[in-house]
Formats: C-alpha cells, sequence, structure tokens
C-alpha cells in the first residue's frame, strides 16, 4: 500500500511537470501579448516593452520557465500580473466557494441520478423504465449553459424561488449545483440502472427471495447496497468534469469561484492565474482519479491494486 | 494511471462483414429511441444542406419590421416563424444557417480526434516499447488536463475562427479515442488469429491493416459517432462564452451568446437555439449509444 502510494505520488508529481509544461510552453508560443494588454492600448512602444521586461517576458522560453518551476517548487504560484496579488492568494480566496459548489452539485447528481436509476431497474423494460431513460440522454446532451438559463427562468425569473444569481446562502447555491449536477445525473442514471439491473439477476436475490423475506427488505438490505457501492466508486472520476463545468456554470449564475477567476483571467491574459487554476484544476484531477482507483478494490476484492 | 473510462477486457467485436452490417442495420431499424436520433441528425442535415432554400430571409439582413417601436426584438408570429434577434434579423433563418456550424464543427472535429486518437494508439498498442509508452504518458497527461479549461485558453487566445474552433477540440478530445484504441490494439495483439499470423510469416503490415485495423472500426465508429455529441456541446459551449465562431455567421451557441443577456425578455432567442444544440447532440447520443449496443454488447449500457 505505502509502495503504491508513493508511486502514485511521484506519478502525480510527473503530470503535474508535464501540464504545467505543456501550458506554460502553449502561452509562451501563443501570440498573446500580456505586456501590452497590461499597458493598455495607448501606451506607447517603449512602456510595453518595459512592462514585458519587469514580468521578465523577454526572457528565452527555458529561462522563464525554470524560473517559474523553481518558484513552484517552493510552493509559489507567482503574482498575478493585473491583480498585482499572489496567486495562491487568489485562489485560496475561490477555493471554498468552488469545493461548496462541487459537494452540492455531487450531492444533486447523486439524488436524483441514483433515484432514477433504481426506479428504471426496478420497472425495468416498462413505460417508466423508457422514459427515465429518455430524461438522461436529454440530460447529458444538453449543454450546461442552456440548463443554467432555463433553470434561471424558471425558478428564479418567473417563479422567483430562488435567487436570480450570486453567492452567500443555501438558496444561491441550489441552481448553480443542479446545474452542474444534471449531467452527472444523466449519467449516473443510466450506470446505476444497469448495475442494479445486474444485482437483481443475482442468485443471492433469489435466495433472499425464497427464505420469505418482505420485498422491501430484499430491495435495501440485499439490493441497493451492492448495486451502489461500483457507482460511489465513479465519484472521484466526476472531479474531471466538473473542473470543466465550472468556468460555464459560475459565469452563468455570478458564482464567485476559481472558474470566474480563470475565465477573467484568460480574458486579461493573466498567465500566472490561468497557470495556477490548470495546475490547481490537474491537481483536483489526479486526486479524483486516485481516490477512485483506492474505492475500487474495497468494493471489488477481485481488483488489485497495480 | 488507470482510468475508468478506458473499456475493460478484451475486444469481442468482429469485422464488419457486408452481412453483419446487414444485421446491424436490421437491430438499428428495431430501436425506436435509435431512429429518433437517426431522424434528429438526418432533419439537421436536410436543414444545414438546405439552408439557402429553406430560410425565409437572408441570415444577415437587418429587417426594419424585425423590431418593436421601442427596438425590442419581436417574439414569434406570422412574419418571422420564430421571431427576430437583437439586430431584427429572423432567427429562423440564422437557425437553418447556424446548423450548417454546428454539424462541420462536430463533424469535422470530432473525425480529426478519431484520426489522432486512433494513429497514437494504435501505434502504442501495436509497436508498443518506448514510443508507445511516451505516446500513452502524453495521453495521460492530456487526460489530466481540464479539457474544457484548455479549449477555452487555446480558444480566447487564439483569434477564433470556424476552423480555429475545429482545431481546438480537435486538440482537446482525441485523447479518449487513443486510450480506448489502445486498449483493444493490446488485446487484439494477443489474440490468437494474430498469433497466429505471425507464426506463418506475415508481416507487420499485413497484420495491422488486414487483421488489427478491421477490428477497430465499430469501435471507432461508436465513439466517432458519440463523440460528435461531445463535440457539439463543445463548440455551442465555446460560442456561448463568446470565443467560438464569430458574429455575424450565425452558431447555435453564439445566437445564445448575444441574447444571454435579454432571456428575461426574449426567452426565445436563448431557448429555440438551445433546444436545437440538445436535440442534434441527443441525436448522435442516441444513435452511438445504440450502436454500442449492437456492435460491442460488453459495453451495455455505459456511456
Amino acid at each position: 500500500m505505502a509502495a503504491y502510494l508513493a508511486r502514485r505520488l511521484i506519478q502525480a508529481i510527473l503530470i503535474l511537470f508535464g501540464v504545467s509544461l505543456v501550458t506554460f510552453f502553449l502561452l509562451f508560443v501563443l501570440p498573446a501579448d500580456p505586456a501590452r494588454q497590461l499597458a493598455g492600448r495607448s501606451a506607447t512602444i517603449e512602456t510595453v516593452e518595459s512592462i514585458r521586461h519587469e514580468l521578465g517576458l523577454d526572457r528565452p522560453f527555458h529561462v522563464q520557465y525554470l524560473r517559474y518551476l523553481g518558484a513552484l517548487a517552493s510552493g509559489d504560484l507567482g503574482r498575478s500580473y493585473q491583480q498585482k496579488t499572489n496567486v495562491s492568494t487568489l485562489i485560496a480566496a475561490r477555493l471554498p466557494a468552488t469545493l461548496l459548489l462541487m459537494v452540492g452539485a455531487i450531492f444533486c447528481e447523486l439524488l436524483i441520478g441514483l433515484t432514477m436509476g433504481i426506479a428504471a431497474a426496478l420497472r425495468r423494460g416498462r413505460i417508466t423504465d423508457q422514459l427515465l431513460m429518455i430524461v438522461s440522454f436529454v440530460a447529458v446532451s444538453a449543454p450546461q449553459f442552456v440548463v443554467g438559463v432555463l433553470l434561471l427562468y424558471v425558478f428564479a425569473v418567473n417563479l422567483g424561488w430562488f435567487p436570480i444569481g450570486g453567492y452567500g446562502s443555501f438558496a444561491h447555491l441550489v441552481l448553480p449545483a443542479l446545474t452542474l449536477g444534471i449531467l452527472g445525473a444523466g449519467w449516473y442514471a443510466r450506470m446505476m440502472r444497469s448495475s442494479m439491473v445486474d444485482v437483481l439477476r443475482q442468485d443471492y436475490m433469489r435466495t433472499a427471495k425464497a427464505k420469505g423475506l418482505k420485498p422491501g427488505v430484499v430491495l435495501a438490505v440485499h439490493a441497493l447496497p451492492n448495486a451502489i457501492l461500483p457507482i460511489i466508486a465513479m465519484i472521484g472520476i466526476d472531479i474531471g468534469i466538473f473542473m470543466s463545468g465550472i468556468v460555464v456554470v459560475e459565469s452563468v449564475f455570478g458564482w464567485p469561484g476559481i472558474g470566474q477567476l480563470a475565465w477573467q483571467a484568460i480574458q486579461q491574459i493573466d498567465i500566472p492565474i490561468i497557470m495556477g487554476v490548470t495546475l490547481v484544476s490537474a491537481c483536483a484531477i489526479i486526486i479524483g482519479n486516485l481516490i477512485a482507483d483506492l474505492i475500487a478494490p474495497l468494493i471489488d476484492p477481485r481488483i488489485k491494486l497495480r | 494511471m488507470t482510468l475508468a473510462t478506458a473499456p475493460q477486457g478484451a475486444a469481442r467485436t468482429s469485422i464488419l462483414t457486408a452481412r453483419r452490417l446487414g444485421k446491424v442495420f436490421a437491430d438499428f431499424a428495431k430501436r425506436p429511441l435509435a431512429l429518433f436520433g437517426l431522424i434528429a441528425i438526418l432533419g439537421v442535415s436536410i436543414a444545414a444542406i438546405f439552408a439557402p432554400l429553406l430560410a425565409p430571409y437572408p441570415p444577415g439582413e437587418q429587417f426594419f419590421d424585425g423590431l418593436t417601436l421601442e427596438g425590442a426584438p419581436l417574439p414569434p408570429n406570422e412574419t418571422f416563424l420564430l421571431g427576430t434577434d437583437l439586430l431584427g434579423r429572423d432567427l429562423m433563418s440564422r437557425l437553418l444557417y447556424g446548423a450548417r456550424t454546428s454539424l462541420v464543427i462536430g463533424i469535422v472535429a470530432n473525425g480529426i480526434a478519431v484520426v489522432i486518437g486512433s494513429m497514437v494508439g494504435v501505434t502504442a498498442g501495436f509497436f508498443g516499447g518506448i514510443v508507445g509508452s511516451a505516446l500513452m504518458r502524453f495521453t495521460d497527461l492530456m487526460m489530466a488536463f481540464p479539457a474544457l479549461l484548455l479549449a477555452i485558453v487555446l480558444a480566447a487566445i487564439l483569434s477564433p475562427s470556424l476552423w480555429i474552433v475545429v482545431l481546438v477540440i480537435a486538440m482537446v478530445n482525441w485523447t479518449q479515442i487513443a486510450r480506448i484504441t489502445f486498449t483493444e490494439t493490446r488485446s487484439l495483439s494477443e489474440r490468437e488469429f494474430v498469433e497466429a499470423e505471425w507464426s506463418i510469416g506475415a508481416g507487420r503490415a499485413r497484420i495491422l491493416f488486414r487483421h488489427i485495423l478491421p477490428h477497430l472500426v465499430p469501435t471507432m465508429l461508436v465513439w466517432g459517432t458519440l463523440g460528435v455529441a461531445t463535440t457539439v456541446l463543445l463548440e455551442a459551449t465555446l460560442s456561448f462564452l463568446g470565443i467560438g465562431v464569430q458574429p455575424p455567421t450565425p452558431s447555435w451557441g453564439n445566437i445564445i451568446f448575444e441574447s444571454q443577456t435579454y432571456f428575461t425578455s426574449a426567452p426565445w432567442l436563448v431557448f429555440i437555439p438551445g433546444a436545437c444544440i440538445v436535440v442534434l447532440a441527443l441525436g448522435f447520443n442516441l444513435v452511438g449509444d445504440a450502436l454500442r449496443d449492437i456492435l460491442d454488447p460488453t459495453q451495455k449500457g455505459r456511456f
């Protein structure tokens, strides 16, 4: 176990190194000029050049990258060009909002997805099953910004149940979390259905029924735990999908998380923030995958950690 | 890093012969959802191909009577069947031309992604060695990137045009195909019929082109179809953020981008294009899912 974790840690560091190199390189070769962006439209060439020099952007690629890497090794993500603050401070300030949104989204997708999947499996082949599966297909085919604006239109504008955007209370969380969770709910509904259908076919289900247990007990004690466990292991994988979704969802709802921070930084070509958010997202994805891989053998002992 | 999205177990698909193709079609025709998906795709394709004939007005024309006296867009009415946008342009005409953008990007970008992905996956899986493991490590690396964030960075910095969007999407979407074709190529290479070929002295090229690649066709078909849905959504998302296809070229995403702040007063400008996106992505998802059920029963019920 310790050896496994050590190997995964080394892998993670290598991947993060690669992610930083690729992102840094892309930002270096792409025709984006942070110095000009920072200087403003009316700045003279001399001003732009002096800003470029000040930021160290006139150095060759390897010098810039090694300097970044050196700072990164001591936990320093650099300073934002536009906001003149440490990137780690900016990210730390935004991270709680994004994590809250993620927790809300995971709750929504499990609640909706698992319920739909269980209901469909129990009504297998009937009209309820087919309708639920159509709904799950629509859920994975709907762009998040359309879902978000639709929820805003129905529940915030017309019904007035929730605020139209912003941050601060539980009511603010519901719609963005739902928007982020609906995509995953469609996904979970289908996986839960097939997992449940598999379990319902097992011999121990027949045994449980044959020894005279009530159908409710059979379901709650024998079917559900066995069917849900493999699905829970998938949550780790979801984190990557969430990391992709937050930019859009946070921008639709004005949610002050790292997605908005990234979007703003991308528009201003604020390279340190773009680098920082990309690395944090990659970390989240790596941790998510690790969690999924660690849970898998606990659920199914046939799976070995390799 | 093991990824749960990669299929487990041996590739059990077989070569698509003309006879088996007939069975696939027959099986496909028995599935109402798959047929609905096919109709959705065909409908959008017809709209895209015949847009100039079907559109009641030119997509860029701003009508004087296309706005109210206060300058607000018109809701659906007799002259403008689906209403007008903020500049007084006919929404239906823009949607018909927008279908071209979505389809072209969906099919071309995903086609490129499938080609890159399978080249990487097959090379790594069949030839292996240092090049093979380097390719797969690079794939793992690209999978650790939040795909949308990477696409947004690329699209925002490169001045966006239709072909830039195609390239950006292809660059972030090839990884999954690479993983899947890698796993399948590896397991195919260990199968008896490939070993038999080696033993009778067949060359690498013969094994690769006569045996490995034909067996990968069903997988590529399935993931190629499902990938178009992802691509359509990604294009719409980039255009919605204003960094995809640029106005005045209509795209379903940028129609929503232009009018999103008015969604309370002009909801048709957001929800009708939104519905178009859902229908097209749904079509490809339904067809892809049916193809997977038919061609690869081991993967049934997964996305």
